[in-house]
């Protein structure tokens, strides 16, 4: 890598490794994971279901739960290491400096409390501030995301809205602290195509007004493209390549990211379908001894049967996890 | 929400006049006649006649129904054969201390149910939990008589920090109420613990942790309320057998509550006492009911919008 930009970085993730303890045995649910996330940019994560997206992201928090551990490595914010962090440490940061939106709307809010409490909580949690004006906060944000008749809603349960507009409150909750960086786990996934739009559009503004990064994971190449900076791709716990947006589509290494790119659905389309790569996610508790993708992928080797690649430079931080790259560059 | 509560109450109209209508048909219809059965084999049966007559008893099953109906709903419950009072200033002296001794009862198994509950959840599968659950599952598996007996052994005869019996005293309810709730203490602890449990793994907990909430915060301001609404439901059932531990409870301290009436009508063959005690328990039971509902309402918006 040629460029260094340490002081821009937001956010360093440093091999991370975060695991399941089941009965079954150990899930390397992700395994050894270095991400970065640089000041004001929109980072993506992408992959299929279970490579262990959300578990990366949620492991920043440290809102894994047992069985799972983080088992080793480094997240440094600023400068500022949080594995090993104090709770009160990881709590002065969740929802004020760091926050998330699930990727659950229709169950990630308390039915028993009106939205506009939940999302006032939020402020009051991390500032001193008057009811009063929490609640002109809630009210202003909930304009911002685009819910509309937003004083009546402040008053709703979860339960009186639709999921489009619980998934705006949850994207409401986590910007009224004006994080400095934003981890939205598919967040537009049970929108509509108009309202994802809109949606994106907004996550982009606030990265623009307020210099929010964001960490935006998805399954949907189309919105990555849309709206990302520099994409990492996730394959069964590991980063199989990294590059900017414009490399990942124009100069598309790994042939994993190959298959995602082609199973893009069509924009026309009305229901996205999921990616259809041939064969199957490898169960997490029996890996393939080489590389993990290699009995999925059309041009695997021998020696990718036999050792795990690294990740390879393919110059311009396009990191490619693929034999083909072991000599940089463009593939052998 | 008014208009929920209204719509609750009517429905119990119905409810109590068929369990007056259940109680009625079990004590006049079953095989027995009550007048032998109440003045004995040796009575000339020209006066039986004449007693028969002046009770209405000798009028259709259907028609003594609704003539009691009509009287009950006056709050005539008739007199007793036995005592030669009005059954319902017998019931109205009785009920009062009923009432204290359920309620107090009911203060402790909600005092002791519901922290341990907590506690024992948050400290799942520690020492912590198991000691808690160890002493409910005593209070669910014992006998009201068998604690209340030990009991009055160790603190009113060995210690002597308590009256053994009585009732003029609030001192004299300490001993009963807990004896009564114990098992509730017990079965509501066993119920928040599991809730509690259960609820933690919902999504939005989740979110309010990631809030930056405390945790003790995230417990008892977004998982207790929730965990909440199937123990108020089973408040509901318990105070049906709350009332009925309080018939052994108040005859083993010597409270002259609704249980005792009862037990003594019954060794009386009173039938408008036993009738009368039988259908107010069923009005405080339905009165039980209905006040965990609306607590419930009150706990759950999904069915206060409804
Ligand atoms: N509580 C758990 N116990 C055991 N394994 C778990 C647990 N939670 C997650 N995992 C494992 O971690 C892996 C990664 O899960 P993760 O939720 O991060 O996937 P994801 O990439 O976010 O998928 P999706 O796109 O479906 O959200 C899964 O394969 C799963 O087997
Ligand atoms: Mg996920």
């Amino acid at each position: 890598m040629s460029e260094q930009q340490n002081n821009a970085e937001l956010l360093k993730i440093t091999d991370l490794k975060t695991h399941f303890f089941t009965h079954k045995g150990v899930v390397p649910a992700v395994d050894g994971v270095t991400l970065e996330i640089p000041k004001r940019q929109i980072v993506g994560v992408v992959g299929e279901s279970g490579c262990g997206k959300s578990v990366t992201a949620m492991s920043i928090l440290q809102l894994i739960s047992r069985p799972g551990r983080i088992v080793s490595g480094s997240i440094r914010l600023d400068g500022k290491e949080l594995v090993g962090a104090g709770i009160d440490e990881i709590r002065e940061l969740r929802g004020n400096k760091i926050s998330v939106i699930f990727q659950e709307p229709m169950t990630s809010l308390n039915p028993v409390y009106t939205v506009g409490r939940q999302v006032s909580e939020a402020i009051t949690t991390h500032q001193q501030v008057s009811k009063q004006e929490a609640k002109q906060r809630v009210i202003d944000i909930f304009k911002a995301v685009g819910i509309p008749e937003a004083e009546k809603r402040f008053k709703a349960y979860p339960h009186q809205l639709s999921g489009g507009l619980r998934q705006r409150v949850m994207i409401g909750m986590a910007m009224v602290c004006r994080p400095q960086l934003l981890i939205a786990d598919e967040p537009t996934t049970a929108l509509d195509v108009t309202i994802e739009a809109q949606i994106l559009h907004l996550m982009k503004q606030l990265e623009s007004d307020f210099g929010t990064s964001i960490m935006l994971i998805t399954h949907n190449l189309g919105v990555v493209a849309e709206v990302c900076d520099y994409v990492y791709v996730m394959y069964a716990g590991k980063i199989m390549e990294q590059a900017n947006i414009f490399d990942l589509f124009d100069h598309t290494g790994h042939p994993y990211t190959k298959g995602l790119l082609q199973s893009i659905p069509k924009p026309m389309a009305e229901k996205q379908r999921l990616y259809n790569i041939k064969g199957m996610v490898p169960n997490l508790l029996r890996l393939p001894k080489g590389c993990r993708f290699c009995p999925r992928c059309e041009f695997a080797m021998q020696e990718c049967h036999e050792h795990e690649p690294e990740l390879y430079d393919a110059g311009n931080q396009h990191l490619v996890r693929c034999f083909l790259y072991k000599n940089g560059g463009e593939p052998a | 929400m008014a208009k929920y509560i209204i719509k609750r109450v009517l429905i119990s109209i119905p409810v109590l006049i068929g369990v007056v209508f259940v109680i009625f048909f079990m004590l006049n219809v079953v095989p027995g006649d009550p007048v032998t059965l109440m003045m004995g084999e040796h009575i000339k049966p020209d006066l039986i006649e004449a007693f028969r007559e002046r009770m209405g008893l000798d009028d259709p099953f259907i028609v003594q129904f609704f003539n009691y109906l009509k009287n009950a709903l006056q709050g005539d419950f008739g007199m007793s054969y036995k005592l030669k009072r009005e059954v319902s200033d017998l019931i109205f002296q009785a009920f009062p201390q009923t009432v204290k001794l359920t309620l107090s009862a009911a203060m402790v198994a909600w005092l002791i149910g519901i922290p341990s509950g907590i506690i024992a959840a948050v400290k799942q599968n520690t020492l912590i939990d198991r000691g808690f659950m160890t002493f409910s599952l005593m209070g669910v598996s014992m006998p009201v008589f068998w604690a209340g007996l030990l009991m009055q052994y160790v603190f009113a005869y060995k210690l002597g920090w308590l009256p053994v019996t009585g009732y003029k005293t609030w001192q004299s309810f300490i001993m009963p109420s807990i004896v009564l709730g114990w098992s509730s203490a017990g079965t509501i602890a066993r119920l928040t613990r599991s809730n509690l449990l259960e609820i933690m793994k919902n999504d939005f907990i989740r979110t309010a942790r990631a809030k930056g909430l405390r945790e003790t915060t995230v417990v008892v301001g977004h998982a207790l309320k929730n965990a909440m609404l199937p123990v108020v439901t089973m408040m509901a059932i318990q105070v049906s057998s709350l009332l009925g531990g309080a018939v052994m409870t108040e005859s083993i301290f010597g409270i002259p509550g609704l249980g005792r009436v009862a037990v003594s009508a019954i060794g009386d063959r009173d039938m408008p006492l036993l009738q009368g005690t039988i259908i107010f328990t069923t009005m405080l039971i339905i009165a039980g009911n209905l006040i965990a509902d609306l607590m419930y309402s009150v706990l759950d918006p999904r069915i206060r919008c409804e």
